[in-house]
């Protein structure tokens, strides 16, 4: 990754009416990097984006681009452009008008516009669109014509909020592979916003997990999913299995009642912890010869793997196995050393990671919620 | 067609024996009226008087007036109803309230308080006295009409633009900045193009009663600026020539047509307009 830093956020912070939106944030921006803001709704990850925009001045701190401070320039005379997240095209204009928005500003002639505009709309696919109404296109289209309006001036950062929230999954798993195409073609620095964890997982170069107008981990996806900061990172990013734990030395923790070798080290002596274990990292073996045993509560089929809850000593863990066990059905558990991760306490500590409310129901609901940011 | 049912018809009656009580019947008396003489013989010689050049002058003056009252309307308007869309929900309340208050009053009220206020020794002149200041003639004279006009149908500009701006997506505003428009540009490429059918809407309601106004010209003109309202008065209320007073009636309503024609083609094919 290229080293240079194009956008740094330097201990933002921005409340509205009392309330704590962002809480002394930093964040560097390399160039030609795709960074993407991931948390539920309320966390900041928005109001980051539009302060970068312009749209949002924060309260206190600095908003540096290439070095200089900008703070105090209007979102007009930034160097950035927006792609929204219903995409806020022009409706009086056709789809070669509003791509060519920005360059009739500039007053570029004629030749280049029309030159560039055709560009664009070969870059998105759209070629022999360009006297459509744009109220009548699809979602996908009205998105593909966005994002050419907001490349064709070639920003320095792209901002993108949320852009795929409104396509149905297939259509939104074609945007993102053309998205990380149009950046590895354009070289342009994406900041990206969602909270859908596996979008930014499977698109981006960092990952910057935010909750609570703070942010609590930076890292590329790898290290998000495998080196989780928290509970809270553990939890929001893939399914996660949270126990409280001791770690009695390095290397050796100790859960529901059981001493472990791990790959961690460097914590206090009997430091009181957070242990994180990935359901596909457990396995189901024969009672006497498990780590730990619990009794099977659920079984559901999931395609690729049946998901299993098991009660170990009143904690419910979810273990993703290829082969069928019963309900009621006593089983015993095997980890791995490698498959053990261990956490600082935080803030969050116990209250994330334990399956006995699970519902994929209640999940959905709670997706659906987020969209409304 | 589908064939409607009994009741269906039965609940529009009402609304068919009111149009065709109150609009059709009087304009075809209009018509009627028009087009014949005392004797109610069929004649063009009342829309031939009107061809006079003390009549075409009448006519001339109003479309005058009203022309330069509509484009004072709209210019004072658009901002004030930019601003009223642009403030918080409850502020726009009592502001639109605050737009409407003059018309809770008499518009004879209205009209003579602007008598008193414009007179050679009226309330301005006396406060501009006490500043040392010459009194200003303004009563009677062209300006003063076109300012009682501009008065009484300023809110029937600002109502429409307000309501058209205000359901502008604030999310556009933004993205045009993003882009590079600076305020003022975010207003002439965006604001103003989508407010279109609002102040089609704002001159239709504000040319209309303009050029068919009267009782205005008559108070604050001092009579030196007949305009065809008066004047389609007198014909009715003191020279009882009912026949050229319908013939001028109809010939106005002939203006206001082609007026609101020329503008809808301006307008191109946008949804928005009152249609006349």
């Amino acid at each position: 990754m290229n080293e240079k830093k194009i956008i740094e956020l330097k201990n933002v912070a921005k409340s509205y009416d009392g309330e704590i939106i962002l809480d002394h944030i930093n964040l560097d921006v390399h160039e030609k990097e795709f960074m993407t803001l991931l948390g539920p709704s309320g966390c900041g990850k928005t109001t980051t984006l539009r302060i970068i925009a312009g749209f949002v001045t924060p309260d206190t701190g600095d908003v540096v681009f290439d070095g200089v401070r900008i703070n105090d320039i209007p979102a007009y005379k930034r160097h950035v452009n927006t792609v929204f997240q219903k995409y806020a095209l022009f409706p009086h204009l056709n789809v070669y008008e509003n791509i060519a928005f920005a360059l009739r500003l500039n007053k570029v002639s004629e030749e280049e516009i029309f030159e560039r505009v055709t560009e664009m709309l070969a870059m998105v696919n759209l070629r022999g669109f360009e006297k459509r109404d744009v109220n009548l296109l699809s979602g996908g289209q009205q998105q593909r014509v966005a994002i050419a309006r907001a490349l064709i001036n070639k920003p320095k950062v792209l901002l993108l909020d949320e852009p795929l929230g409104a396509l149905d999954l297939k259509l939104r798993k074609d945007m993102q592979n053309e998205l990380k195409n149009i950046q590895r073609k354009t070289g342009i620095t994406f900041i990206y916003v969602t909270h859908d964890q596996e979008e930014a997982l499977s698109m981006s170069d960092t990952v910057v997990v935010m909750a609570d107008g703070k942010i609590q981990q930076i890292g590329t996806p790898t290290d998000i999913y495998n080196e989780p900061e928290n509970a809270f990172v553990a939890d929001f990013i893939g399914e996660s299995n949270i126990i409280d734990g001791i770690m009695l030395d390095d290397y050796k923790a100790k859960f529901s009642g059981h001493e472990f070798v791990c790959l961690d080290k460097g914590f206090e002596k009997n430091e009181r912890v957070d242990v994180v274990v990935r359901p596909e990292d457990v396995d189901v073996v024969p009672p006497e010869k498990g780590m730990l045993t619990g009794v099977v509560t659920s079984v559901t089929f999931k395609g690729v793997h049946y998901e299993i809850i098991v009660n170990i000593n009143n904690f419910k863990w979810m273990i993703q196995s290829t082969d069928y066990v019963e309900p009621n059905q006593k089983i015993g558990i095997y980890i791995e050393p490698d498959a053990i991760h261990i956490m600082k306490r935080s803030e969050y500590s116990g209250q994330f990671g334990d399956y006995s409310s699970f519902s994929d129901e209640l999940d959905k609901l709670s997706d659906v919620t987020e969209e409304e940011e | 067609m589908t064939k409607k049912s009994f009741m269906q018809k039965a609940a529009a009656a009402p609304h068919v024996v009111w149009a065709v009580l109150f609009i059709i019947a009087p304009l075809i008396f209009v018509v009627y009226y028009a087009f014949t003489d005392k004797d109610g013989a069929f004649t063009f010689s009342n829309i031939t008087e009107l061809m006079q050049a003390s009549y075409l002058e009448i006519f001339l003056r109003s479309l005058c007036f009203a022309f330069l009252a509509t484009v004072i309307c709209l210019i004072i308007a658009y901002p004030i109803a930019y601003f009223m869309a642009k403030a918080k929900p409850k502020t726009q309340k009592i502001l639109i309230m605050l737009v409407m208050l003059p018309q809770w009053l008499n518009f004879l009220i209205r009209t003579y308080s602007w008598m008193a206020l414009l007179e050679d020794t009226g309330i301005i002149n006396s406060i501009l006295g006490v500043f040392g200041i010459d009194p200003i003639h303004m009563i009677n004279t062209s300006g003063a009409v076109i300012l009682g006009m501009v008065y009484n149908y300023l809110p029937y500009m600002i109502i429409p633009l307000h309501s058209v701006i205000s359901k502008i997506d604030p999310k556009l505003l933004e993205a045009a900045a993003d882009l590079g428009c600076s305020p003022l540009k975010v207003i002439t490429k965006v604001v103003l193009p989508l407010s279109v059918s609002g102040i089609i809407s704002g001159v239709t309601m504000v040319f209309v009663p303009s050029i068919s106004t009267f009782y205005i010209s008559q108070k604050l003109g001092g009579g030196n600026f007949d305009l065809i309202g008066d004047t389609i008065e007198r014909q009715f209320q003191t020279a009882y020539n009912y026949n050229l007073g319908a013939a001028m009636s109809f010939v106005l309503m002939l203006i206001i047509i082609v007026s609101m024609a020329i503008m809808n083609r301006y307008s191109g094919e946008d949804d928005g307009g009152v249609i006349v």
